[in-house]
């Protein structure tokens, strides 16, 4: 085993060509440490995108890295994790790559459960292109394609992931540095499909779409951090607490010192619970909000491929394990 | 028909409803065939419509076989014998027929009620419409029922057992043995006891039948010699099933798992089906959620150092496009294959044609060349797999393979190669870790000779890099948008293909010689008719000759010496002269054109009309007058 690598060892020298302020810098910035931490090699680490700002991300790893073409990431992932099921595989992408073009191939890979960790840099907004509106933009968002408010519905990723049979979703913020790198770790650990949404604010083009419940200040009151086998709890002095009001069948907030057994406590295997997680907007659910293991994709794959890609048979053999007959 | 019991060749017909297993019976007949040591070639000829309207015209499924002691490489231009399960059946089939054909009808299905389906007014075995061809009505449904109600089985299920009875009758006519089927038929139904014992009776009382008939008068058997086939050992082999051993052997060659990534359309799926039984040859298969998906995991595939194969007919490799230049721009091997079936869009799917040649040479964005070779019949695929792997793996390159729905059903006798005489496939060698240069320069350090890359793959120790599909720096590999950089770049990817052809064999002659009056040049699944018309015509015309292109991006480097060596060149196609755009544009030649998009195959008789109105009068005059029919 060779030295413990640092976040550092997992820079290349390619120059980081992002917009300033871009919340990818902060996002590399917890990749790079979260493979540190995790104890990561960067030759058996791959790093697949597809296009758009956030696929850049490639170049900037030290690890092998494919940069491919648009939304279609997770499908050149599923056949590099089928020919070497061993490598640790990263997908990387953004809103309008993995839900516009690409919403058939992230579908399809987390159903199969695929072993990928998919980084979806979630920013609401078309950034390459310069800034048309994007699958997950809000109804009314303005932009050079929508000059009087766009008018189609938001896809949630999260309830994209749960309805395509996900079995891990989680969320984070690109500057919460701390938030972000347990979401890294647990989707890593992930034997299948793990997908993160990360809200990343893109500064020139949808700039504090996510203050809301970003903004530091306020945060201990906008974000609900859930933990398996914990309570929901949040607020300054987690004063309040997340209920299932059982008549509207949706989830609330009480205050938690007054009744603490009614604080819901997180249990990650609920489907049913981490859909309506996925709707909270106040306070917006962060964290490991669903993993339910199987077995990945490729490991059922190879069981069933009679020799899991292994020659146990030669080509002469098979030729003439039909009829035959000879000419004299 | 009696005067021809013995014979050279026969073509025959099978025909009736989807669902009467017509396309079953041939293949059986075909099997027992091929273990007597004729040569043979088949047409299954089958609607797109899994299970058409019973006794409709649309709904006939057929399959014709030519079986011969002469070198049999088509399924024959018209039928011999036919046998036609209804009227619907017969009323298709007619048109095809020559005066004097063996008609063998199943008389029950002549019902009121088929003969209008069919669109028959008047049952044409009464109007004397039949008078001119030699007619046998069989009972066929009745005495099969006879021959399987002993077994109980419910009346649709003894129907269904008339192919055999049939099967059983054409074999006796071909003095064929019946003891194969009858293996195959315990085999196929060994968990069905009844139905096994049904369909073996159903078989052995159609032998009978034409035993003791009292019709044996009228029936005919025939006798085909053995064929003049070059000594060895021979299977029967599809054009899906060649092409699918022939990827096995392909990675059996090259020592690296097959990883086939395709999405089900007709008339390819046969290959991931062939391919999804063949893991103990190191094959997996992906069935992807859409064609894009499968040509990017086939990529995916390739990068992790598996070899990635994709399939598809026309309408999918159009989806596939922008992926196959990500391959290129990435520099990775990859086998594109195409089973070409009728278009535009969805089209004939389950008729041929060869109209995906300007897809297959020009149909990209910017320029982006990709090696193209097809495969000339049902065997040959096994050999064209090889080669296009070993192009993809030397260059470093996508290749796509093109072949048709023709030839993916097509079935012929095929001498079993030997696995010793073909090269190992190499790829080229990766390098060692050099501390003093970047991983990146070295993942693109190319050969000069094939502008081929080493093959780093992730898991690879001090080698990471970087792929994608952005113009890179020709030497370090990273990203560039320097101007010269890609004029480089675009020439690097130009050389790579054109470098092919240093590696490929020179053209030679199918048939006659490398100089004449007319030269025709084929292209994958024609090779068959057009092989047996210019035989033909050199009967009389020694000066025509015949050659046969696998390689048709980049094409022999002597090609262009041999045209010029004619005085005519003519390339029949199905399709409206794509080869002779190609031959025009890469080699000046002048070609001429001839073009068939029926979804049928060229008919050796059309061809061989077509050369013979080039040829110039005097020798037109002095040539012997071909006979009718054919070939005795």
């Amino acid at each position: 085993m060779s030295a413990a690598l640092t976040a550092k060892d997992f820079a290349t020298s390619q120059e980081v060509r992002w917009c300033p302020g871009c919340g990818d810098y902060a996002i590399l910035k917890a990749v790079t440490k979260t493979l540190a931490d995790v104890g990561a090699r960067p030759e058996t680490t791959v790093f697949i995108s597809g296009i758009g700002c956030a696929s850049r991300f490639p170049y900037y790893v030290e690890t092998y890295g494919f940069h491919t073409i648009h939304g279609r990431a997770p499908a050149i992932g599923t056949g590099l994790k089928l020919a070497n099921p061993e490598l640790d595989v990263w997908v990387v992408t953004g809103d309008g790559d993995s839900l516009s073009i690409g919403g058939n191939h992230l579908l399809h890979a987390l159903r199969r459960n695929v072993g990928l960790k998919i980084l979806l840099f979630n920013n609401e907004i078309y950034g390459l292109t310069k800034g048309q509106y994007s699958p997950t933009s809000r109804v009314g968002t303005r932009s050079p394609s929508t000059p009087t408010g766009s008018v189609d519905a938001p896809v949630s990723p999260g309830q994209f992931a749960l309805g395509a049979g996900a079995r891990f979703f989680a969320r984070g913020i690109d500057t919460d540095k701390v938030g972000l790198s347990e979401v890294l770790e647990e989707a890593h650990a992930f034997e299948g499909a793990a997908l993160a949404e990360i809200f990343q604010n893109c500064i020139v083009y949808n700039e504090d779409v996510f203050a809301d419940f970003t903004d530091r200040k306020t945060a201990a009151d906008t974000q609900l951090r859930v933990r398996h086998g914990e309570p929901m709890l949040f607020g300054a002095g987690k004063e309040k607490g997340i209920r299932f009001n059982a008549e509207t069948v949706a989830l609330e907030v009480i205050d938690a010192s007054a009744n603490p057994e009614q604080v819901l406590v997180h249990d990650q295997t609920n489907r049913v619970v981490a859909s309506m997680l996925v709707d909270l907007k106040a306070p917006m659910a962060l964290g490991v909000i669903y993993k339910n293991p199987a077995d990945s994709y490729e490991k059922s794959w190879y069981a069933a491929t009679s020799n899991g890609l292994k020659r146990s048979s030669s080509v002469a053999d098979v030729l003439r394990s039909t009829n035959t007959w000879t000419v004299t | 028909m009696s005067d021809r019991n013995s014979m050279e060749s026969i073509v025959v017909r099978l025909a009736g409803d989807s669902g009467d297993g017509v396309q079953l019976m041939g293949s059986q007949f075909i099997a027992s065939t091929a273990l007597s040591g004729k040569d043979f070639a088949t047409f299954p000829d089958y609607p797109a419509e899994i299970r058409a309207p019973v006794g409709t015209t649309f709904g006939v499924s057929a399959y014709q076989m030519n079986l011969g002691a002469e070198r049999i490489t088509t399924a024959g231009d018209k039928p011999d014998v036919l046998v036609a399960f209804n009227p619907a059946a017969l009323k298709v089939s007619l048109p095809i027929l020559d005066d004097g054909a063996l008609l063998i009808v199943n008389n029950n299905s002549f019902t009121p009620r088929n003969l209008t389906k069919a669109g028959y007014e008047k049952d044409p075995r009464e109007t004397g419409e039949l008078d001119s061809y030699q007619l046998v009505c069989v009972d066929v449904s009745h005495l099969n029922l006879e021959a399987v109600k002993a077994f109980g089985l419910s009346k649709s299920d003894s129907g269904r057992c008339k192919n055999f009875w049939s099967l059983g009758l054409l074999m006796w006519m071909f003095d064929r043995d019946l003891a194969p089927t009858d293996a195959w038929i315990k085999a196929k139904f060994a968990k069905k006891k009844v139905v096994r014992d049904a369909n073996v009776a159903a078989l052995h009382s159609g032998h009978a039948y034409g035993e003791t008939a009292e019709l044996s008068e009228a029936l005919p058997r025939f006798n085909v010699s053995k064929a003049a086939l070059p000594e060895g050992e021979y299977r029967g082999i599809t054009g899906s099933e060649a092409l699918s051993l022939g990827l096995a052997a392909a990675g059996e060659l090259a020592d690296r798992p097959i990883v086939f990534c395709s999405y089900p359309i007709t008339p390819a799926s046969q290959l991931l089906h062939r391919l999804s039984r063949l893991g103990d040859l190191g094959v997996g298969t992906f069935q992807a959620e859409d064609e894009i998906a499968a040509i990017c995991a086939a990529i995916g595939a390739s990068y992790g150092g598996a070899i990635g194969v994709t399939s598809s007919s026309g309408p999918g490799i159009a989806l596939k496009t922008e992926a196959l230049g990500l391959a290129v721009n990435a520099e990775l091997p990859l086998v594109i294959i195409n089973s070409q079936r009728g278009g535009p869009s969805t089209g004939l799917p389950t008729k041929t044609e060869q109209s995906d040649l300007y897809q297959a040479v020009y149909g990209r964005n910017a320029d982006t060349p990709i090696p193209v070779v097809a495969a000339r019949s049902a065997g040959d695929c096994f050999a064209t797999a090889i080669e296009a792997v070993r192009i993809a793996l030397r260059h470093m390159t996508p290749v796509i393979l093109l072949s048709d729905g023709y030839l993916a059903n097509a079935a012929e006798p095929w001498l079993i190669p030997d696995m010793s005489e073909f090269e190992p496939i190499e790829s080229n060698p990766v390098p060692a870790a050099d501390s003093a240069r970047d991983t990146q320069g070295l993942a693109f350090d190319r050969d000069p000779e094939t502008q081929g890359r080493p093959w780093i793959t992730p898991g690879m120790p001090d080698l990471m890099h970087r792929l994608g599909g952005i113009e890179k720096d020709i030497d370090t590999g990273h990203i560039s948008y320097d101007p010269e950089n890609h004029q480089r770049m675009t020439d690097m990817r130009a050389a790579k293909i054109e470098s092919v052809a240093e590696f490929i064999p020179q053209q030679t002659m199918e048939l006659g010689q490398n100089e004449g009056e007319l030269l025709v040049i084929g292209w994958g699944s024609t090779y068959g008719p057009i092989y047996q018309a210019v035989r033909k015509i050199r009967e009389s015309h020694a000066n025509v000759s015949y050659t046969h292109l696998r390689h048709l991006s980049p094409m022999p480097k002597n090609l262009r010496t041999l045209i010029a060596r004619f005085n005519q060149v003519l390339v029949p196609e199905m399709n409206m002269g794509q080869l002779s755009t190609l031959l025009r544009d890469k080699l000046g030649a002048d070609p001429v054109p001839f073009s068939k998009v029926t979804g049928q195959p060229f008919m050796i008789s059309e061809l061989v009309a077509r050369c013979r109105s080039m040829l110039p009068p005097a020798m037109v005059t002095a040539a012997v007058p071909a006979k009718k029919g054919k070939a005795q």
